[in-house]
């Protein structure tokens, strides 16, 4: 058991157990920041991937624009100062067989299938490399997410004004 | 202990899926249902670049991963507007209120 196995184990215990204080807490700006560190856990879970980029996107992004975007959303649709910050929920019981029974179902599909592995270098940084990518074979979806984000924003902010 | 491989990673991206499908399911308030597809979104992109790792995908894999993460913020957004004006309509925000449409 080396670094690398005790890290990953980590961040997997980190991942896990604050996901599932995620769905379970009433309080919904705890479940947030509960969000947040699992939104940690996955980037160090990227990291040891060999996706150092991908981990920053995913630190900046998540915890600094759609966790943000969460809480505003919290705050603005609640009324703090009453008790209303509470979120109700039903139907546990068939809820927590039936997710069992899927997610047992999708492991054991895994670990019983023949995935086609091979050994593909990833250098250290990959920035590089996503880079060139990004800017030759794949131009087409970066241009397409640009049209997207703007349709997305102009979108939102008419929803939300009108 | 065995030592990290491919398995580890598809473990903890289906529980990551299979809570954000709990929390999509047990819960009343609109945006914990978005944070449910949030976990959901991060459960792909965990699949993707582990198979970038350990498949023969390479970079593409983590290119796929960036993208995903693109269009859950752009859904994100979206929701939490659509999220906004149900509230000033209905002055609630819990799904199971929001039933108009079937009367």
């Amino acid at each position: 058991m080396n670094i690398y196995d005790i890290i990953f184990y980590l961040f997997a215990v980190i991942t896990v157990i604050s996901s599932i204080f995620v769905v379970i807490v009433r309080n919904i700006v705890h479940s947030a920041f509960y969000l947040l560190f699992t939104f940690f856990g996955v980037a160090g879970i990227y990291i040891l991937l060999g996706a150092d980029f991908v981990a920053i996107v995913q630190l900046i992004v998540y915890v600094g624009g759609i966790l943000i975007l969460m809480i505003f959303g919290v705050m603005l649709t609640n009324k703090i100062t009453n008790v209303q910050i509470k979120s109700g929920a039903w139907q546990i019981v068939p809820a927590v067989i039936g997710v069992g029974a899927l997610g047992s179902f999708l492991y054991y599909t895994f670990i019983n299938t023949n995935w086609k592995t091979g050994n593909i270098e990833i250098t250290l940084s990959t920035t590089h490399n996503l880079g060139v990518l990004l800017m030759n074979q794949y131009v087409v979806v970066f241009e397409l997410l640009g049209i997207l984000l703007l349709i997305a924003l102009i979108g939102a902010a008419t929803i939300a004004r009108k | 202990m065995i030592h990290v491989g491919l398995n580890h990673f598809l473990f903890i991206s289906t529980v990551l899926f299979s809570l954000g499908i709990f929390g999509i399911v047990t819960r009343k308030n609109a945006v914990m249902v978005l944070m449910g597809i949030e976990l959901i979104l991060n459960a792909a992109n965990i699949n993707f670049i582990a198979f970038s790792k350990f498949g023969n995908l390479g970079y593409p894999g983590q290119l796929m991963a960036l993208f995903v993460i693109v269009l859950a913020a752009a859904e994100a957004a979206v929701a939490l507007a659509i999220v906004l004006n149900i509230y000033k309509q209905f002055s609630t925000v819990n799904v199971d209120e929001i039933d108009t449409l079937k009367d």
